[in-house]
């Protein structure tokens, strides 16, 4: 156990810890955020997507040592609101279906907005398709970001 | 006309025993779920589906399970258009177990057929009640008076109430038995694409699903499985285990091993550190080739007749030439995003399970039979799933999670890691398909007959849509042969339609090209008949521009199939990369489910249907080997991605037949209208599922 102190979501936490716990079960089953999830536990779904210092980050093959000192943003804190551009895209094109994917997918769209806030269809491809639907909801996401796009 | 009535406010009414109004419905108030009731000034609930507060607001129960389909916005829909509500006071609660609602199973593609009149039924009684008490109000004929929107008008003179305002009254009416219901012209909100109801809450984390389940002091448990199916344990170590700070207990269940924690990470490190020795038993000799043989093999056997039309077997003797096929598919997981979990508390003689399932009356018969509690001590709550096809049907890890429940004083969570998920399955079940088909003169069909090889004995898992081949074939003959493959299977989205479309549309198509037809116009010969059937193929034909010229190395495929009440036809266009590689372009599905409550809602039924069946053609296999499943998780049990992704575009027939489903309907034709475009671009045809890529 190892006392690790990180931000999640601009609130400051300091716990006494396994540094080897995923930083998932970190911010699900310890700190109750349970908008990010477990689906597949080796990194290949993104539906445990949040963002550490900004980067898109697999969070349940991140141990939480690895988040020292960082800044974790996860979807509850994407916008205080729940009405970042994304957010309000995929309200308009009623993206999800059965929406358990959808944090994942949402984080993961808003870092590529932020790194490109003009993708083209390919680069959707690139950035998107490590993100997982089993219940076919991407011709939604891919419109959804392109219409978000045109705000940010 | 008034409405005396001699009840008054503050009087208990009893909604159980002989005689009182709430039962002339049949209805039993859930809210509460309990039997007798107060009279309420600000609340007006004339039956198990809907409550009209002082404030306005509409509450709709309900009743199935919410697992992306829609239903959660759409049931509503139904209701609220009769009511004459204004939809943006509607809110929309789960309505857990209760007899009120009858069978709450979600699956089937039924919950918009099943609950459509008793929806409208609901609404409108409510309607009629809240009429009632204006026209008493104002003293006037409650012929003069119309609901519109949340209020209740008087015609001639304009003056008007809302519903809120009409609550108080309303409440001590005595609830009509018969109401008229709306001419369908006249629906407001059925018809249209209103957004899901719900949306905010999965876009923003807050939305509940069954993992997400909190509770004081909740558990968290794994169980530790024997990979073979049906292996038992010899002997278990757990020494390791529980010197884990925040292990609480382990203990042999039914299922295996129970591994309770007070967190998910301490518990999966538990049962990483326990030591089982299994007994694999006698399915540890099952592989998928020796499960494909036994099914090949039995094509021989002496079948069960479905259909047999005409004298297939004394002109197929005469034929002068016969086609024949071997059509053999796999197993296949669900393998939705939200694993199987679910959450279970004993505690002074209740038993409660909050469960993200399809099947809550599955989940109440495991508590009965395992606590051996009286039906009033058992509480089944429903929890939204992350994801269904039909995996949460099956009543498994409920009864796990009950069963562990038994064993530990707080509320505990069962949860299941992917690989566990994946290789502890219901599995869609392996078949094996053998086609004939002889053609007359003319190039149609004179002869057709399937025989499907099922791993199990129940047939309803693999031969419908077989028996039901809607082409006019004059002499069929539709049989089967059974085993007793001891691997799981259950239903997973369009059940038996998965195999008996592919089969059925591949091989009439081979057909046809064997006749050098368009295999659209083949199809539309043969079903003459079939008005529906025709409706979709013909729609699908033309807005796809079937017949139209391509673009240099793409091809299309057709497919036409009926299932669960709906008919659906699919255009599939694709090409080949140099390197071998298939490209899925375009998907253009007509769907026909009679009236349609939200045509988006349709939509997304269509892309999810045909992304399920694409990644089946394409990835879709669950394979064994020393009785074990051999995928464990997304990288060797793949799905579609974006960058896979075809543009897909759904096509509603319009109709004013009763409304029927679209959940499963779009998934059937889909794998062989793939194949069928593959086949006119390669030139070569696939019988064996999931596709070998690279094409050559």
């Amino acid at each position: 156990m190892t006392q690790i102190k990180f931000k999640v979501n601009g609130k400051s936490y300091s716990l006494m810890i396994d540094p080897d716990t995923p930083l998932l079960w970190v911010l699900r089953d310890h700190l109750k955020l349970t908008g990010t999830k477990y689906s597949c536990g080796m990194g290949i779904c993104g539906c445990c997507t949040v963002h550490v210092d900004k980067q898109p980050t697999r969070s349940c093959i991140t141990p939480v040592s690895a988040v020292a000192g960082k800044a974790i943003v996860t979807i509850e804190g994407l916008d205080a609101n729940g009405l970042h551009p994304l957010q309000r895209a995929w309200i308009d094109g009623d993206v999800p279906q059965c929406g358990y994917c959808q944090p994942g997918q949402i984080m993961t769209a808003a870092a590529l907005l932020e790194e490109n806030p003009q993708p083209t269809d390919a680069d959707i491809d690139d950035a998107m398709s490590g993100t997982l639907c089993r219940c076919g909801t991407y011709q939604r996401i891919r419109n959804a970001i392109h219409q978000a796009a045109k705000e940010v | 006309m008034t409405i005396s009535t001699t009840v008054s406010r503050r009087q208990f009414i009893k909604l159980t025993g002989a005689g009182t109004s709430a039962l002339i419905l049949g209805f039993a108030a859930p809210w509460a779920c309990a039997k007798d009731k107060v009279l309420s000034d600000t609340e007006f609930e004339p039956n198990a589906w809907v409550k009209i507060t002082s404030d306005d607001t509409i509450t709709v129960v309900m009743p199935r399970s919410e697992l992306g389909q829609k239903v959660w916005t759409a049931l509503p829909m139904i209701l609220a258009d009769e009511l004459e509500a204004d939809w943006s006071k509607v809110k929309v609660v789960q309505g857990h177990l209760n007899e009120a609602y009858g069978n709450q199973t979600t699956g089937g593609s039924k919950s918009v057929r099943t609950n459509y009149d008793a929806l409208r039924k609901a609404g409108a009684t409510a309607r009629e009640m809240l009429i009632t008490a204006a026209a008493n109000k104002w003293t006037v004929d409650r012929s003069e008076c119309r609901a519109e929107n949340n209020r209740i008008i008087h015609s001639s003179s304009g003056k008007s109430l809302s519903f809120g305002e009409l609550v108080e009254s309303a409440t001590l009416l005595p609830i009509p038995a018969d109401v008229p219901l709306k001419d369908p012209k006249d629906f407001k909100i059925i018809g249209r694409s209103i957004k899901s109801i719900d949306t905010a809450f999965k876009v923003d984390g807050s939305l509940e699903y069954g993992w997400d389940f909190q509770k004081p002091q909740l558990l968290t448990a794994v169980i530790a499985r024997c990979p073979v199916f049906g292996g038992t344990v010899v002997s278990f170590d757990s020494g390791e285990a529980l010197k884990i700070d925040g292990v609480v207990k382990i203990f042999p269940v039914l299922a295996g091993i129970a591994v309770v924690a007070r967190d998910t990470w301490t518990a999966l490190k538990a049962r990483k550190k326990l030591s089982v020795e299994w007994d694999n038993g006698s399915n540890a000799s099952l592989s998928s080739e020796n499960i494909s043989q036994k099914l090949n093999d039995n094509l021989t056997k002496t079948a069960k007749v479905l259909r047999k039309d005409g004298e297939p077997e004394r002109l197929l003797k005469k034929a002068e030439k016969v086609f024949d096929a071997v059509f053999e598919v796999p197993y296949l997981d669900h393998a939705p995003m939200e694993p199987m979990n679910c959450t279970a508390f004993i505690h002074d003689g209740v038993c409660e399970v909050w469960s993200p399932t399809q099947n809550p009356g599955g989940g109440f018969q495991a508590a009965k039979q395992i606590t051996g509690f009286e039906d009033a001590q058992i509480h089944i709550y429903t929890l939204r799933s992350g994801g269904g096809f039909g995996r949460r049907l099956q009543a498994d890890y409920v009864a796990d999670a009950i069963e562990v429940a038994t064993q530990v004083d707080a509320p505990v969570k069962v949860i299941r890691t992917r690989d566990e998920d994946i290789q502890h399955g219901f599995y869609r079940p392996t078949s094996v398909h053998k086609v004939q088909g002889v053609l007359g003169k003319d190039g149609f069909p004179t002869i057709w007959t399937h025989r499907v090889s099922g791993p199990v004995q129940w047939n309803g898992l693999f031969t419908p849509g077989a028996d039901e081949l809607a082409y006019g074939i004059k002499n069929q003959l539709i049989d089967y042969v059974t085993d007793e493959i001891p691997v799981p299977v259950g239903a997973w989205r369009s059940v038996s339609h998965t195999q008996t479309a592919f089969v059925n549309e591949c091989w009439i198509d081979e057909l046809a090209v064997r006749a050098d037809a368009d295999p659209v116009e083949y199809r539309r010969q043969l079903l003459k008949d079939k008005p529906r059937h025709l409706g979709v193929l013909n729609l699908v034909a033309d807005k796809s521009g079937w017949g139209k010229e391509l673009a240099p190395g793409h091809a299309r495929g057709v497919a036409v199939h009926y299932s669960f009440n709906s008919w659906a036809a699919m255009v599939v266009e694709v090409s080949l990369g140099n390197d071998g590689n298939l490209k899925i372009h375009q998907v253009d599905c007509a769907i026909d489910c009679g009236i349609v409550i939200n045509p988006d809602g349709v939509a997304a039924q269509v892309e999810g249907g045909v992304t399920l069946g694409l990644t089946a053609a394409l990835y879709g296999e669950i394979t064994l080997a020393g009785g074990q499943v051999r995928q464990s998780n997304f990288h060797n049990y793949r799905l579609l991605t974006m960058r896979d992704a075809p543009v897909i575009h759904t096509h509603i027939v319009k109709s004013t037949e009763k409304p029927t489903g679209a959940g499963e309907p779009p998934v059937p034709p889909t794998t062989p209208a793939l194949i069928n475009a593959i086949a006119k671009l390669t030139g070569k045809r696939i019988y064996h599922l999931p596709i070998q890529q690279p094409l050559t």
